[in-house]
């Protein structure tokens, strides 16, 4: 499978274009880097992929189709901040179970203890509460996955553990990981190849 | 030493136990306590008759306790009612958006505009009056400001990244309504419920008074009142006093209790 975004064009309201014709393509169980300086549209490019946001022109696609609004979105996308994509109000099981409740291995290889599961996602520092983001994402309907910034927040011996995690994970279930980063050695240590934003545009 | 949030508990405690006690002494009283004393009529407030006794020597007290107590009912009736049409409102309209939203929001200005007690007479006579026009009219004019504030608050959470994360999953508007913002919008929701009260029955009180509420033979406060309204010319003031003091002073105990509650749960909240 590939995901394909293709001549996207996109700005907020009725301001300058963040992106221009855009296009930038991933395939299934591979690895690519995005990388490009601030504020140049990596975190747009990444919601307009997942669904999030809709391109003013040019279109996203898997295998030449457009991809339904309802239904499961095939492109997840990991936000930076995880304390705001869980609902303050559930418990961890049930964050987790949003999509579908995850093995044991996988929660013991995200490094999720069990009693986790029943605290407030208050009761959860950024790196506990970003495996549990992570991992719900990792469900058996995910085939592409975009990591934006996942783990910029978070201290070295974490990321590793997420980083080692999720790329296995990726290697055996055939997913396609975009890595949006601004950590170069991150990205070469990581990716098939590396793309820079600025590159993308027509 | 007791801080101020044992203080606010203990006036919520001690409010709810005096409005439960008129509400359960109320429904006790059964009309043969009301008897009519012809012996005993006219009798200022004092000795056996503490809120005086009327035209026919029954005990104000006791009137003014049942009445009080019928009030209440149809007061809680009306703003549960009216809380649940907020919230289904409330929730809609920035869930399902677009003409939706337009309509619940248009809806919510119209019915704000036209003056409430007005309102009440035109909705309880075209629905057949008494019990039923009452409770209709007075809910279908109060929803309106708990509706703005749910709507305003579901608003935000439809915004939040954990909101949009759960569309992404594939989920629906019954879900997102259901778990995402349910538990977020329900401290607003009892809030609402309590604060509507206090205006629901002194609404449902004068609509009485004038004639255009619950019919004459209720045992309502508004029936007592604007039959008092009679004898206050001839210098019975505890007729009417009693009965209108006790109503205002349950509406205004039912009122610190919201606010209280309002302290307890979140003191940014400013709800009215
Ligand atoms: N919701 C928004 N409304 C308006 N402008 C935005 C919004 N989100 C981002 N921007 C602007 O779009 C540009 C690109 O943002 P972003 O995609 O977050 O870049 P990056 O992730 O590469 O830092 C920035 O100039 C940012 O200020
Ligand atoms: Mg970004």
């Amino acid at each position: 499978m590939r995901l394909n975004a293709e001549n996207i064009s996109f700005r907020y309201g009725e301001e300058r274009y963040i992106l221009k014709d855009v296009n930038f393509s991933v395939g299934s169980g591979e690895v690519v880097g995005l990388t490009a300086p601030s504020g140049f549209g990596k975190t747009t490019l990444g919601k307009i992929l997942a669904g999030y946001q809709r391109p003013e022109s040019g279109r996203v696609t898997i295998d030449g189709a457009e991809i339904k609004s309802k239904g499961y979105h095939p492109v997840q996308l990991i936000f930076q901040h995880p304390e705001k994509a869980v609902n303050p109000k559930w418990k961890m099981r049930k964050v987790l179970a949003e999509t579908e409740m995850p093995s044991r291995e996988l929660l013991e290889a995200m490094g999720i203890q069990n009693g986790w599961l029943d605290r407030w996602p208050s009761e959860l520092s950024g790196g506990e509460l970003q495996r549990f983001c992570v991992t719900r994402a990792l469900s058996e309907k995910t085939k592409f996955l975009i990591a934006d910034e996942m783990t910029t927040m978070l201290d070295a011996i974490t990321q590793a553990q997420i980083w080692n995690t999720v790329l296995g994970y990726a290697r055996l279930h055939k997913i396609g990981v975009v890595v949006i980063s601004h950590d170069q050695p991150l990205l070469e240590r990581i990716c098939d190849r590396i793309v820079n934003l600025t590159a993308c545009s027509g | 030493m007791i801080g101020i949030r044992e203080k606010t508990i203990l006036s919520i405690s001690v409010f709810s136990f005096f409005f439960a006690a008129i509400l359960i002494a109320g429904s006790l009283i059964k009309e043969d306590s009301l008897y009519v004393e012809l012996s005993n009529i006219f009798a200022p407030p004092g000795g056996g008759h503490i809120f005086g006794t009327d035209w026919v020597g029954r005990d104000m007290l006791v009137r003014t306790v049942k009445g009080l107590s019928l009030s209440m009912k149809i007061g809680l009736l009306c703003s549960v009612a009216s809380s649940l049409i907020a919230m289904v409102l409330g929730v809609a309209a920035p869930l399902l958006g677009g003409k939706v939203d337009i309509f619940i929001s248009w809806l919510i200005d119209f019915v704000l505009s036209i003056p409430h007690t007005l309102a009440i007479i035109l909705i309880s006579i075209a629905c057949g009056g008494g019990l039923q026009g009452i409770v209709i009219g007075v809910t279908a004019t109060h929803w309106t400001s708990l509706t703005r504030v749910i709507r305003a608050e579901v608003m935000q959470i439809r915004e939040a990244e954990y909101t949009k994360l759960s569309r992404r999953f594939g989920k629906g508007n019954l879900f997102i309504a259901k778990e995402h913002v349910l538990p977020h919008i329900i401290p607003q929701l009892v809030i609402g419920t309590v604060l509507i009260f206090p205006h629901a029955i002194l609404h449902e009180a004068s609509v009485t008074f004038l004639g255009f509420g619950l019919p004459a033979h209720e045992p309502a406060i508004g029936v007592i009142l604007s039959e008092s309204m009679k004898y206050l010319t001839s210098g019975k003031w505890w007729l009417a006093f009693f009965p209108g003091i006790s109503l205002i002073a349950v509406s205004m105990m039912v009122n610190s209790i919201g606010k209280n509650i309002e302290r307890l749960i979140d003191p940014k909240t400013a709800y009215r």
